[in-house]
């Protein structure tokens, strides 16, 4: 007897559902207390289906102003439109997946992927052979009854991927994700994430300040400056990705994305 | 520990049977004394007695300590009105208190369970909004970026995260309450154990005495290890709270 799963509703609205620009920030700026301007009238538009990276220095805004997307932040200014609706909280559209994790820590790995469902209402046959479908898609299967004190840093992000990918979100919100693991798992994160994004079609607007990861796994980088951070420039790298993972390294298009947002960064740096 | 209680005990053995102190019977004695206390009815008034009020009062102050902890350790505004009269509270010799409980509440098991209440209300407050406060931002984010609501978040998050410091603080209320029946049955309403209390110390019924002594220590003991051995439980989540 086959199980259908049924999937929690795409949540989005008929008139824009073919907008090529998923999520459209205005004029966004943030500032904290008086000293500390973050975000100066940043505008970017984030395509439909493609994973876009926010690149930059360290305190350049690029976390600030995801979860300004994400609705965890309020803006001081701006809009953020999802779908071409201005959302001001977080929603059932976006998922979030956290730098240092953010599991529930007493609760297994099953729990953990299946919370986003839970919190819909979902009934829990359900909601658990969904998060065990994403348990096994993210190569955690077998590791449902285990808790996050038993798993390593990169099992417990593949927690938080399953976790967002579980609830059905259009868009992904990726914060870092994979720099509090070692060098091997993360380049390793990095191929298996291209390889889950080309079967769930996502959305991903990503954040990192290693270059070669965005180069590696961007469509677009945006390149933020430093504080108060502005967009600098918009690139798309159009690297050929068909030749499998380990190619994409060598070929001349991805080394020459990086060499040229090394040198433009260089010039903000400075 | 089993090593240092023999040692201990052949201390007092020995003190008592040299009779180096008054009111210092030998442990032989208060053993044969608690054997005997058991088969009494007297006894088992007094346990219930005292059980009923202690269990009362604790319950109302984890109750009332847990929502006021977390208010504090949630709302930077009541963490600056309240916390100045919590501490206060949390250390003060709140047995000086218990003549005016006596005059609010009079003479009977109600002010012993309001006592009970005020000693351990206290340290739970204060424990559960240390707890609160460290709950680890992140958490709280994520649950709020998959749509958590007030309720999910107060109800059953908040008091999840910080679950090892509500238990510590829940361990030590215990052993406050336990201070807080005896002290309260002693003062206001010589009834239960402190009847007892009462009874042996007028009439220097010596083992007696101790060995009632003896049974409230080992009662608290119980309780508070029964707690540490949940927080034992639950120490695998706790150290790994980020």
């Amino acid at each position: 007897m086959t199980q259908r799963l049924a999937r929690p509703p795409r949540l989005t609205l008929a008139a824009t559902t073919d907008a090529p620009n998923i999520v459209e920030v205005r004029r966004i700026s943030k500032s904290y207390g008086n000293q500390i301007e973050a975000l100066r009238d940043v505008s970017l538009a984030f395509p439909r289906g493609r994973l876009t990276t926010l690149l930059g220095p360290s305190g350049c805004g690029k976390t600030t102003l995801l979860k300004i997307i994400a609705g965890l932040i309020p803006a001081d200014a701006g809009d953020v439109y999802v779908n071409g609706r201005v959302v001001t909280g977080p929603g059932p559209e976006r998922a979030f997946v956290f730098q240092d994790f953010a599991l529930l820590p007493w609760a297994n790995v099953l729990r953990n992927v299946a919370f986003g469902l839970e919190l819909r209402g979902m009934a829990k046959d359900e909601r658990e052979a969904l998060a065990a479908k994403y348990i096994r898609d993210v190569g955690l299967a077998g590791f449902e009854k285990r808790y996050p004190h038993e798993l390593s840093g990169g099992m417990k992000q593949r927690v938080g991927l399953a976790r967002a990918l579980a609830v059905n979100a259009d868009v992904i919100l990726m914060d870092e994700p994979f720099s509090a693991v070692d060098e091997q798992t993360r380049r390793k994160f990095q191929e298996d994430l291209l390889q889950l994004l080309a079967v769930e079609r996502k959305t991903v607007i990503f954040v990192t300040h290693s270059i070669e990861e965005a180069a590696y796994l961007s469509d677009q980088i945006v390149l933020l400056t430093r504080r108060p951070g502005t967009v600098a420039k918009v690139l798309e790298p159009r690297i050929d990705r068909s030749h499998g993972p380990e190619a994409v390294r060598r070929d001349p298009a991805y080394l020459d994305a990086v060499e040229e947002i090394w040198a433009m960064l260089k010039q903000y740096l400075a | 520990m089993p090593a240092a209680l023999l040692l201990w005990g052949a201390l007092w053995e020995i003190a008592g049977r040299l009779e180096l102190v008054p009111i210092l019977p030998p442990l032989s004695d208060v053993l044969i004394a608690m054997g005997q206390l058991v088969h009494t009815g007297q006894f088992w008034a007094g346990a219930r007695t005292t059980l009923a009020s202690f269990a009362t009062g604790m319950g109302l102050a984890i109750a009332i300590g847990i929502p006021l902890g977390m208010l504090m350790g949630r709302i930077a505004m009541a963490d600056r009105l309240l916390g100045m009269w919590v501490n206060l509270f949390a250390s003060a010799p709140l047995t000086a208190l218990v003549p005016v409980l006596m005059i609010l509440f009079g003479l009977g098991s109600t002010t012993v369970v309001v006592t009970v209440t005020l000693f351990a209300v206290w340290i739970i407050a204060l424990d559960t909004a240390a707890g609160m406060k460290h709950v680890n931002p992140s958490l709280l984010e994520m649950v709020r970026s998959f749509g958590a609501s007030r309720w999910v978040i107060y109800g059953r998050i908040l008091p999840l995260a910080a679950l090892p410091e509500i238990l510590a603080g829940i361990r030590l209320g215990l052993i406050r309450g336990v201070k807080g029946v005896v002290i309260g049955q002693l003062l206001v309403s010589i009834v239960g154990f402190g009847e007892l209390f009462e009874l042996y110390s007028r009439n220097f019924l010596m083992p007696e005495f101790w060995a009632l002594t003896l049974f409230i220590f080992a009662f608290a003991l119980v309780a508070s290890e029964a707690i540490g051995w949940i927080e034992h439980r639950i120490e695998a989540y706790a150290s790994s709270r980020s």
